[in-house]
């Protein structure tokens, strides 16, 4: 061992002991350290399939962003997007590690081993049917335009919610909500930047960003009606009604569309959401086959 | 070796021949952005401190960029950004050998391009 | 040239010129971007740099390629903030290049037209995720060595890029190692990939640092600008030095039956690089050169409209 210690000493002095590297990068998992019993009057499993909600709608747009990584239009917007990439992958993590830390791990403990800490056994041993994410995340990134136009949805939604789940009785949850403000923050003003842009830049990015806009708008539809979960949670004093953050996001995206001299389309008619009772289409089975293929050929093995 | 390789620049043998182009072409449809020089203050009692530059089409974008850049460690917390073409600059001790038109200029930017041939009139 | 005016000096003679710089170098101090410098001097500093800028983002793909399959979540946030940071280092080397009289766009032309290069390592394909591992290991490894030198290139913006590069490269070097510690101490499958991606990319490693000195004609010149400060063979000993206990204390084999201690020395000695391969390589004809370029092109091509929409943005609103 003392050999090792001096390679990695030797490595780490190079570096003139500098803070961290970036969220999520060191040794320890998400919530280490952190007291995660459940308040009284909270019900765990609600509590997990909540956290699930948020959690696999982070991963799922990650992966989404990630797909720009050596495709995007210039440096400057490889580290953007990659900025928000993190950022969302460090929240889907501490989610996902709060759902496992009240034991709800849906099926995936069937095919992980013990070594695969919960974050990793609920992203990658979960199948389709147990993934909660909505389908405006699962949705294809289209050109830029597309993507930009559901990265403002996404995080203007989002962010809404998340300045209120800071309140949450759930003292992790708040924290997590706390942590995500400032980061959804920047993601959605990175979007509506650019978004401005497009919109009222050249006549083919105009009709391009429309095209997006038209794109995205029906993914809407199934975002702002509760589940039974956030019922529940919401009268606990856990979660925000969905219902309770269509105003603010329909303004935020409205202001910005004009902004941009784009046309708002009618708001589409309102349906619960399919994306987190488990019904994906095609997409999302891609998507988590390229998430999971490699963890899931070596289930005992650890990374 | 039939071309000269040199392991020069950081990650391996490339080649460093008279055959690699170096020189900007003309380029009469410029489609890049201005060139923005950032200045960060690390933390308050600091003098703001030229840490680079990088390209955007203007001035929010350009700091908005500093932003992801240049502090995503969260190294700075105030960012000044400035088009490098609007920098005057006086160095007496750097041998500018001219005082050339571009004398006054921070760096050495292709102000002028080798034109082709094949463009009349210019 | 016009003739000077009464309120500008003259401009000193050539030879004046040629002896300040000369005594800027000898005396270990730094030019920078307004100090005349010979031609030569500044186009090879242009071509050191972009290339070296070009091999960062190039060397974005073999890596990025696991982003979307990074096996843990710890895994993928590493992943995706090292590439990142390749992305970020193009732009630091960039914009150095700039100050010399380059501009990024039509360098990142001449790199997609091929007209200047990347490093050749970039050209190999990543089978699996232990290659994740060893190119943190191994290549970056390698960049390292050639890199600490360059933070002292007598040329100010570079070695200012370089310093900033090389606190992050450290990172990597060290997320590759402890990579593979961890896959070592795995399941015999693990174990095998590692074995089988140190095999792969042991030799290509050490053509990173070029040919022998020998064959490098140009490497007298830069050295004596104080552009490259040691010679490609004395990096690559350095390398190998470094790298081979290394190797014990994550239980790999280097495959090379040659390698061993010269108690002469005290350093290793090694067997007789391929260089045929990495001519062919360079000459385009790597697994992924074509790849790699036309993703480039791509990402230049497909997404032309958004730079010129934020253009005319700019215009439109223009103070």
């Amino acid at each position: 061992m003392g050999h090792q210690e001096t390679v990695y000493d030797a490595l780490d002095h190079a570096h003139g002991g500098e803070g961290q590297w970036a969220f999520g990068t060191g040794f320890d998992e998400p919530l280490a350290g952190v007291d995660t019993t459940v308040p009284e009057g909270i019900d765990p499993a609600d509590l997990g399939a909540y956290c699930l909600m948020l959690g696999d709608d982070a991963l799922v747009l990650c992966q989404r962003l990630t797909q720009w990584v050596t495709n995007a239009p210039e440096l400057e917007e490889e580290v953007a997007l990659a900025n928000c990439g993190l950022d969302l992958l460090g929240q889907a993590r501490l989610l996902l590690a709060r759902a496992g830390s009240v034991g709800v791990l849906c099926r995936s403990r069937a095919l992980a081993t013990g070594s695969i800490p919960d974050e990793d056994a609920l992203a990658y041993f979960r199948g389709p049917d147990e993934f909660r994410s909505s389908g405006l995340v699962e949705a294809p990134n289209g050109d830029f335009g597309q993507t930009i136009v559901r990265l403002l949805a996404a995080s203007s939604w989002r962010l809404a919610l998340f300045t209120r789940l800071r309140d949450s009785r759930d003292p992790v949850l708040a924290a997590i909500a706390a942590k995500g403000v400032p980061e959804l923050t920047y993601h959605r003003d990175h979007a509506a930047r650019w978004l401005l842009r497009l919109g009222d830049g050249t006549p083919e990015s105009h009709r391009r960003a429309q095209a997006g806009v038209d794109a995205v708008w029906p993914l809407l539809a199934d975002l702002f009606t509760a589940t039974d979960v956030e019922t529940r949670l919401t009268a606990a004093g856990v979660a925000v009604d969905p219902a309770d953050l269509r105003d603010e996001v329909r303004g935020v995206l409205a202001t910005v569309l004009e902004r941009a001299t784009l046309t708002v389309p009618g708001w589409p008619v309102e349906v619960p959401s399919r994306g987190r009772a488990g019904e994906h289409g095609p997409e999302l089975a891609a998507l988590l086959a390229d998430l999971q293929g490699l963890a899931r050929k070596h289930p005992a093995a650890t990374w | 070796m039939s071309t000269d390789l040199t392991a020069e620049g950081g990650h391996g043998a490339v080649p460093t021949g008279p055959e690699i182009p170096v020189e900007p072409k003309a380029s009469i449809t410029r489609r890049d952005w201005p060139l923005y020089e950032v200045f960060v203050r690390g933390k308050r009692g600091l003098n703001h401190v030229h840490v680079g530059s990088l390209h955007a089409p203007d001035d929010e974008m350009a700091v908005h960029a500093a932003r992801d850049l240049y502090t995503r460690r969260n190294e700075g917390v105030s960012i000044w950004v400035v088009k490098a073409a609007d920098i005057t600059a006086s160095s007496p001790d750097e041998k500018d050998p001219m005082f050339a038109p571009s004398g006054d200029k921070v760096y050495r930017h292709p102000t002028f391009y080798e034109i082709p041939e094949d463009v009349p009139h210019m | 040239m016009s003739a000077p005016t009464l309120d500008r000096p003259a401009a000193p003679d050539e030879t004046a010129l040629q002896e300040h710089f000369d005594a800027t170098i000898a005396a270990d101090k730094r030019i920078e971007p307004r100090d005349w410098m010979p031609e030569g001097y500044r186009k090879g500093l242009i071509r050191q740099i972009a290339q070296h800028a070009h091999s960062e983002i190039i060397g974005m793909q073999p890596e990025g390629d696991w982003l979307l399959a990074a096996p843990s979540l710890r895994r993928k946030a590493i992943l995706l903030a090292k590439v990142q940071d390749e992305a970020g280092h193009g732009m630091y080397l960039y914009s150095a290049a700039e100050t010399l009289g380059a501009d990024r766009a039509d360098l990142t032309d001449k790199l997609i037209e091929r007209k200047q290069k990347y490093s050749s390592i970039f050209n190999y394909p990543t089978l699996t995720y232990a290659d994740v591992g060893v190119i943190g290991w191994l290549v970056d490894g390698a960049a390292i060595c050639n890199q600490v030198p360059l933070c002292r290139s007598s040329y100010g913006p570079y070695a200012r890029a370089m310093i900033r590069v090389c606190k992050e490269e450290s990172f990597h070097q060290r997320q590759g190692f402890e990579l593979l510690m961890t896959m070592m101490r795995g399941t015999d499958a693990q174990r095998a990939m590692v074995q089988d991606a140190v095999d792969r990319w042991w030799w290509p490693s050490l053509m990173m640092f070029g040919p022998p000195d020998t064959d490098s004609p140009n490497t007298a010149q830069s050295m004596a600008w104080g552009v490259k400060r040691h010679t490609n063979d004395e990096l690559r000993q350095r390398f190998v030095d470094m790298t081979v206990p290394q190797a014990a204390v994550l239980g790999v084999a280097l495959p090379d039956p040659d390698l061993a201690p010269d108690p002469a020395t005290g350093r290793y000695r090694f067997g007789p690089i391929d260089w045929s391969e990495l001519e062919a390589v360079i000459a385009g004809n790597g697994p992924c050169n074509d790849e790699r370029i036309a993703r480039r092109r791509a990402a230049r091509d497909d997404n032309a409209w958004v730079l010129e929409a934020a253009t005319a943005y700019a215009h439109k609103n223009a103070p």
